[in-house]
């Protein structure tokens, strides 16, 4: 497990060094966004050294390398404040809807997954599987708006029973609200977005949970199961399930990069203030150190999602053992 | 696999599939129905796949056909897309209707050379009802895309009167509506599938082509070459991919769609190397591997003409659904500002433009976005079916 933990350094400093070089060399000079006309060119010049860009890229990469190892992300080009501080205001609404997404996601797929496997070729199951791979298919951000248009939008107007706010975090007057609405008010906004992120992975979960359950199903400890005269319920949760499990704890790692590229768009509709609509802002600023900074942090959390899986693996399967 | 021997099991094996029946719709009156209708004779017999391709190609083919004669006369002066399409009717029609008559001609005895994989796995994909239906919608999409200067009712990128053509609901002149420019959403959905589908096909190509060649070497030689190509693949892979698209696309500021379709393949490739190292890894311990490095063959010939054919099918299956993912990432880039300039119009683009006019006009944002979803739960469904004709244990 160590050796685990150890070998991911390297792979985040090879990410580093590849953020690093694709932002660096990339043609356009972020100086020139505060150029105006009352400006000497000395003045531009200055600018360039305060920004530390007078150096070769060689000496800015290993600068930025040993700031990285002390935990320092170096400071934004456009507000003025350390990335960190930025990314640490900024992370927090991230994980918040993520995590959310996530957790939906795999309650939903596997719920799903599930009960398809168990009537499997019922017209449940076929229309499952339909409904899912369209689902599966779907661009996030054309669900999101489809999402606003008819639970925001169109609740709005037909003055529906339920009806969501179609962006944002908090409604105007969070401020004033009592706790428990405060909390309901989240939860209202969140409500949208997350199932958004949702409901494309959980498509993807679904189909992989079906089929792995199928497998298990059919093997003679099911079998043994039902003969010593256990509940279905019973041998479906308690060892179908249990087996079943154990392939699609990888895919918690192997979707994560999907779910963060998901929050770019997700965030980018419902004007959530979070990590992804941040990098895409600070690449349209270029504003370098907040575009590798935020980068790193979506790496990392990849990276550390996938220890996370292989944890979990040897948690529930003992078989697996990392030395 | 393509080395192992098929001759003498599968003769038994009836190959054409479905035995008597098959006589029904060939001779005289198959040839004169195909002649008329091609497609017709092979969906009398049953094999509705084939048959129900043809004829809707053939049968929409020639409505373009008829319908659009002015401007399919006139596409062959006029600039190449209309060209292109002028002659994709010419040679869809021709194809269609050339392939029927042979199938109905040919004579119906059994060919002596035996099963191979590739037949086999076609027969399989013939009888999955739900994958054929993909890869019918498939050719209709890339149909639509090849021919859509014929077909389409207004230009792309002209606009209506701003007064009174703009934000219109569907129906009537606009079949889908109009946005906020006055543009004809129908038409521009049509346009859109060229950059899409154009988009997804280089792009996978592009990774195909890298892919393989790195998890085909990378498993072959192992030892430090395979050590620096996987753990290459972990770094990408842990990417989140959208940020680092949007990165290079938005500070390299080209928005032209070579650049796209370059970035696009160079970031897919890392799954199709890791399938074709897991399965090259194993393909290393059979015998003809070890006949061929017996023979005294190069590394390079071995790697080229003898791991590379046998790792093809999951390679295929893998790009069939890469080119759906790469439909929707492109999208995905449009629909944030960093793909194709403006006046050309790329589903995801369309999407976006919708974004701000979601309330008074809801069809431009509906309608790409269904485009996007079919297209994509098309190549979906053809490459699932792929992967159940190609596995041997599904098959019966």
């Amino acid at each position: 497990m160590v050796r685990r933990l150890l070998g991911a350094i390297p792979l985040v400093l090879g990410i580093a060094t590849i953020i690093f070089f694709v932002v660096n060399l990339a043609p356009g000079d972020p100086a020139l966004r505060f150029l105006n006309p009352n400006m000497t060119p000395e003045v531009l010049e200055q600018i360039r050294v305060n920004m530390g860009l007078d150096q070769p890229v060689h000496i800015r990469y290993v600068r930025w390398i040993g700031a990285l190892a002390r935990g320092d992300l170096g400071f934004s080009f456009t507000s003025n404040r350390p990335v960190l501080d930025i990314i640490k205001e900024l992370l927090p609404n991230t994980l918040v809807l993520s995590a959310t997404a996530i957790g939906v996601a795999f309650l939903l797929g596997i719920l799903l997954g599930i009960v398809q496997a168990v009537r499997q070729y019922s017209l449940l199951d076929s229309v499952a599987s339909i409904v899912g791979l369209f689902f599966y298919s779907m661009p996030s951000f054309w669900l999101a708006l489809m999402m606003v248009l008819v639970f925001g939008l169109f609740a709005y107007q037909g003055q529906w029973f339920i009806q969501f706010p179609p962006s944002g975090m908090q409604s105007v007057d969070y401020a004033f609200l009592s706790p428990m609405a405060k909390v309901q008010d989240r939860l209202m906004h969140l409500a949208l977005p997350a199932t958004s992120l949702a409901l494309v992975l959980a498509a993807g979960i679904a189909r992989y949970t079906r089929s792995s359950m199928l497998e298990v199903i059919r093997q003679d400890f099911v079998r043994t199961a039902r003969a010593k005269g256990l509940s279905e319920p019973v041998v479906i949760f308690k060892h179908a399930l249990r087996n079943a499990l154990i392939p699609v704890i990888t895919l918690l790692g192997l979707y994560l990069p999907f779910l963060f590229s998901g929050t770019v768009f997700i965030e980018s509709v419902f004007a959530w203030p979070g990590m992804g609509k941040l990098v895409v802002d600070s690449i349209l600023e270029r504003d370098y150190p907040v575009i590798m900074g935020g980068t790193l942090i979506f790496a990392m959390m990849v990276v550390v999602g996938n220890l996370v899986a292989d944890v979990l693996y040897a948690v529930v399967d003992p078989r697996i053992r990392y030395d | 696999m393509t080395d192992a021997g098929f001759e003498t099991s599968d003769l038994r094996v009836d190959p054409t599939g479905s035995g008597p029946n098959r006589s029904v719709g060939r001779g005289r009156g198959g040839v004169v129905l195909s002649a008329i209708l091609p497609g017709v004779p092979q969906l009398l017999v049953g094999r509705w796949g084939v048959g129900g391709l043809g004829l809707i190609v053939w049968t929409a083919l020639l409505a373009v056909l008829l319908t659009r004669w002015t401007r399919f006369a006139a596409g062959w002066g006029g600039p190449l897309d209309h060209q292109i399409a002028s002659l994709t009717v010419v040679a869809g029609l021709l194809g269609v209707w050339g392939w029927s008559m042979f199938d109905v001609s040919r004579p119906a005895e059994v060919k002596r050379t035996g099963v191979g994989q590739w037949s086999l796995a076609a027969k399989a994909f013939e009888k999955n009802r739900i994958a054929v239906l993909g890869l019918i919608v498939v050719v209709c999409v890339y149909l639509i895309a090849l021919v859509t200067p014929l077909v389409t009712p207004h230009d792309p990128a002209t606009q209506a009167s701003l007064v009174t053509a703009r934000l219109v609901p569907p129906g009537g002149e606009f079949p889908l509506g109009t946005d906020h420019l006055a543009r004809d959403v129908f038409s521009r959905i049509m346009y859109g599938a060229r950059i899409s589908l154009s988009i997804g096909f280089v792009a996978v190509g592009i990774s195909v082509t890298i892919g393989t060649l790195l998890g085909a070497v990378s498993g072959y030689l192992g030892g430090w070459v395979d050590t620096v190509v996987m753990r290459f693949v972990d770094m990408v892979i842990s990417f989140p991919r959208l940020v680092l698209l949007i990165t290079i696309v938005a500070l390299f500021d080209s928005n032209s769609i070579f650049m796209i379709m370059a970035v696009l393949g160079f970031t897919q490739w890392p799954g199709t190397t890791r399938i074709v190292r897991g399965e090259v890894l194993s393909l290393r311990e059979r015998e003809f591997i070890e006949a061929a490095r017996a023979l005294g063959f190069s590394r390079s010939r071995i790697i080229l003409r003898h791991v590379i054919p046998n790792v093809l099918a999951p390679v295929i299956v893998a790009s069939t659904l890469g080119i759906g993912n790469v439909i929707v990432l492109e999208a995905g880039l449009s629909f944030l500002g960093m793909g194709l300039q403006p006046p050309t119009p790329s589903w995801g683009s369309m999407v976006a433009d919708g974004r701000d006019h979601l309330l008074a006009a809801w069809w431009i944002s509906t309608f790409p976005g269904l485009a996007i979803v079919l297209t994509v739960v098309a190549f979906n469904l053809v490459g699932d079916g792929l992967r159940d004709a190609f596995d041997p244990r599904l098959r019966t």
